[in-house]
């Protein structure tokens, strides 16, 4: 069970996500899986967290449900997504067919300094989300397995959870903008919200 | 107008409806039930039952960050479940209405409600959330409006605190 045996690049399997992206609307977790975003390019309709662990599936949903028509893909790590596990349940009874999660998972707690995390003691994430009730759920080992969950992301099916088992590294930080306000307006801009 | 005693939650679900909410966003409390209910029915609202109060905080940023305005149900008991995801509200300055039901503060018979519901108030002030309170049916839509209108208008975070005399009490 150990990543160590068979694991992803963390940024390639982002870079893989996001490559050709169109009209996709990308919420990130705080820590690594903002870094490895901005690092595969910045854009108006990302949306970073810097805090309220536990919240960028949330965050997703409330996009997924206000724009049904335009994919959403949240980027997250383990440890942040066990911090949101009844926010599962609460997409799963929702059902967004555009809402898409991958979860970066590398067993750790990064940002404070690689504490293992409870995904490294057995918890199955992709399995809670399937016992909730998501549509498509999957871990994936393989880059293969990465170029099938791209196309999940339009292929408004979902809810999907897909955890990327990913190597336990600690890359150099690619920091996103940190102004939430700013973030905020600019994705609001994109989806042609003017200013107020 | 006097509201009559029981009419407060059709007010209240009214002001909703005519400041474009979309979705609502709650943990279930008696005292919020009638709404809920209206909120299920209603054409054109997406109603989000939540496993814990601070969901809704997540929720409703990014039902903006999409163009769909919504508001927060909960009890007393839930906004401590909320304090640290408030940052996100008060960081972005998302518009947020939090719709609080008060327990603990006024014949109240289970005593494990009184030390949130004691504090609720004070708790949501020291994470910058604005609050006014209602302790009549006929300060209900008024206040509520006009929440609605200030945290919308402001891109700013807000409560309603509906109080323990107005929901009545729970009988044992």
């Amino acid at each position: 069970m150990s990543p160590a045996a068979e694991a992803l690049e963390r940024r390639a399997v982002v870079r893989t996500l996001l490559a050709g992206r169109e009209d996709l609307a990308v919420v990130t977790g705080l820590g690594s899986p903002s870094y490895d975003t901005v690092a595969a390019g910045d854009h108006d309709l990302n949306y970073y967290l810097w805090g309220a662990m536990g919240s960028a599936a949330t965050v997703g949903l409330g996009l997924a449900i206000a724009q049904p028509r335009r994919p959403v893909l949240v980027i997250t790590g383990d440890g942040e997504q066990l911090m949101g596990l009844g926010a599962l349940a609460t997409i799963a009874v929702q059902r967004p067919a555009n809402l898409t999660i991958a979860v970066l998972d590398n067993e750790r707690y990064a940002e404070t300094g690689m504490q293992r995390s409870h995904t490294g003691a057995g918890v199955r994430i992709d399995q809670v989300a399937a016992a909730c009730g998501f549509a498509w759920t999957a871990e994936l080992r393989e880059s293969a397995g990465v170029d099938q969950l791209r196309a999940r992301l339009t292929a408004f099916t979902g809810p999907n959870l897909a955890v990327c088992k990913v190597e336990p590294t600690d890359l150099p930080r690619v920091l996103p903008p940190i102004d939430a306000v700013y973030l905020k307006h600019r994705l609001r801009l994109a989806l042609g919200f003017p200013p107020r | 107008m006097s509201t009559p005693e029981t009419d407060w939650p059709d007010a209240l679900f009214s002001s909703l409806l005519e400041a474009g909410i979309g979705t609502v966003a709650y943990v279930p409390d008696a005292g919020h039930a009638r709404v809920i209910a209206l909120a299920h029915e209603a054409e054109g609202i997406t109603a989000v039952p939540l496993t814990t109060e601070e969901e809704g905080i997540g929720y409703l940023a990014g039902a903006w960050l999409g163009g769909l305005k919504g508001v927060l149900l909960m009890q007393s008991s839930g906004v401590g479940n909320c304090i640290n995801t408030l940052a996100l509200a008060a960081q972005a300055r998302f518009p947020l209405l939090m719709l609080v039901t008060m327990r603990g503060e006024w014949a109240e018979l289970n005593p494990w409600q009184n030390p949130a519901g004691g504090a609720a108030e004070e708790s949501l002030r020291l994470m910058g959330v604005r609050t006014w309170r209602a302790e009549r049916a006929d300060e209900v839509e008024p206040l509520v409006s006009g929440a609605l209108a200030m945290t919308f208008a402001g891109d700013m975070s807000g409560a309603v605190l509906l109080g323990q005399r107005l929901i009545g009490r729970k009988l044992w």
